[in-house]
């Protein structure tokens, strides 16, 4: 499956099924940090991804004040 | 995952919450925080005229979407800010949430209407992107509410922002912006009413909810933010949090339930970042001093050549 990743924006081939939590750690990603979108619809940590997915890995934490 | 209300599928876990939602019940739940905020805090009463601080960001345009709502008359207020690409993007985000919407935007823009952008000013100031850019918000903002009858400015800081600012204040002891850290500030002193009704509610939840709300925001941060200081205290708090989920919560409304008031006698006269007594002489803004920090800033970039944000050294690299 295609998986976008942002800032800086980049994208990963990650093979299939993998459930959200599991590509997050394998990622080192914070899961409290990002929204995991599939196919345009927002899913939980319990979610698996299937090869044909696209995923979007997308940061929610911005630095203004 | 259930949704903690329904049972059926759920689409977001809020480990602060200890519970997970469905799309529904998880957009219910944002309402109701931002209705709760309001009425806790006596941000606004249901005929008020709100003007919505925009950036084109998550926050601003969900807080938007939510005031919108809840039924309270809200427009919007965005400002050029000349940070390139960034910039140009925000807006056209701003832009189509409103027209979609058939909603009211105001625009200013930093080069045209007043002759400078943020990356020249911190150029010529020589100090971090992010005052210059504050400075020049809470100025255009204050003026256009009150140029425009509004009863009050909303901006969309949310429980993550307030928590970062608040730890900040805290590791440093400064007791004048403690004085002042309040989800409502009163108009006075010719400053209009500013609230924040997101402070219920963290950044990943406004994100949350525009995606499900179908709203286009920038996902990029900005590039002149990279690395400051705000950035690192939200990252020492989600650590906090990841091991404590609540933290932040308890952190923030705990301070205002229990800590705030102690710090009020150290408020300053002005109780405004930019000092407030008497009136600018240039654009009769409040200020304290003769000319306002911002029109010395309009000064002190007149003559500047225009620089590219890639020519200031806050840029990501």
């Amino acid at each position: 499956m295609k998986v976008l990743l942002r800032n800086p924006r980049r994208e990963l081939d990650v093979d299939g099924p993998v459930r959200v939590d599991t590509l997050l750690r394998r990622l080192e990603i914070d899961r409290g940090s990002v929204l995991v979108i599939r196919n345009r619809e927002l899913v939980p940590g319990d979610a698996e991804l299937g090869d044909g997915d696209e995923v979007e890995i997308r940061p929610v934490i911005s630095g203004g004040a | 995952m259930k949704c903690r209300a329904c049972r059926g599928p759920a689409v977001i876990d809020l480990p602060a919450h200890n519970a997970n939602f469905c799309s529904e019940h998880f957009l219910a739940l944002c309402r109701d925080q931002v209705a709760k905020a309001i009425e806790k805090h006596d941000m606004l009463r249901p005929d008020d005229r709100v003007l919505v601080a925009v950036s084109g960001g998550k926050d601003s345009l969900a807080l938007w979407d939510l005031l919108v709502d809840l039924g309270y008359r809200a427009d919007g207020f965005v400002i050029g800010l000349g940070i390139g690409e960034y910039s140009d993007g925000s807006t056209g985000f701003a832009r189509d949430f409103a027209q979609q919407r058939g909603l009211t935007l105001h625009e200013v823009s930093l080069r045209e209407d007043h002759g400078f952008d943020i990356p020249t000013a911190a150029k010529v100031t020589r100090r971090v992107p992010c005052s210059a850019c504050g400075l020049s918000k809470r100025h255009l903002f204050d003026r256009a509410a009150l140029e425009g009858g509004y009863d009050a400015v909303a901006t969309g800081h949310n429980l993550d922002d307030e928590a970062a600012v608040l730890f900040g204040n805290t590791l440093r002891w400064n007791t004048e912006y403690l004085a002042r850290q309040r989800p409502v500030l009163p108009a006075r002193d010719g400053f209009p009413r500013k609230i924040k009704p997101l402070v219920r509610l963290g950044e990943r939840e406004m994100a949350a909810y525009c995606v499900l709300r179908g709203i286009d925001y920038i996902v990029e941060e900005c590039p002149m933010a990279a690395g400051n200081k705000h950035l690192r205290y939200k990252e020492a708090l989600n650590a906090i949090e990841a091991e404590s989920p609540g933290s932040k919560h308890a952190f923030y409304h705990e301070f205002l339930a229990r800590a705030a008031e102690r710090f009020a006698d150290d408020a300053p006269a002005g109780a405004d970042p930019d000092g407030a007594l008497g009136t600018c002489s240039r654009c009769g803004s409040p200020s304290t001093n003769d000319v306002c920090a911002f029109c010395l800033l309009v000064e002190r970039t007149a003559d500047a050549v225009p620089v590219s944000i890639g020519e200031t050294r806050w840029a990501r690299r």
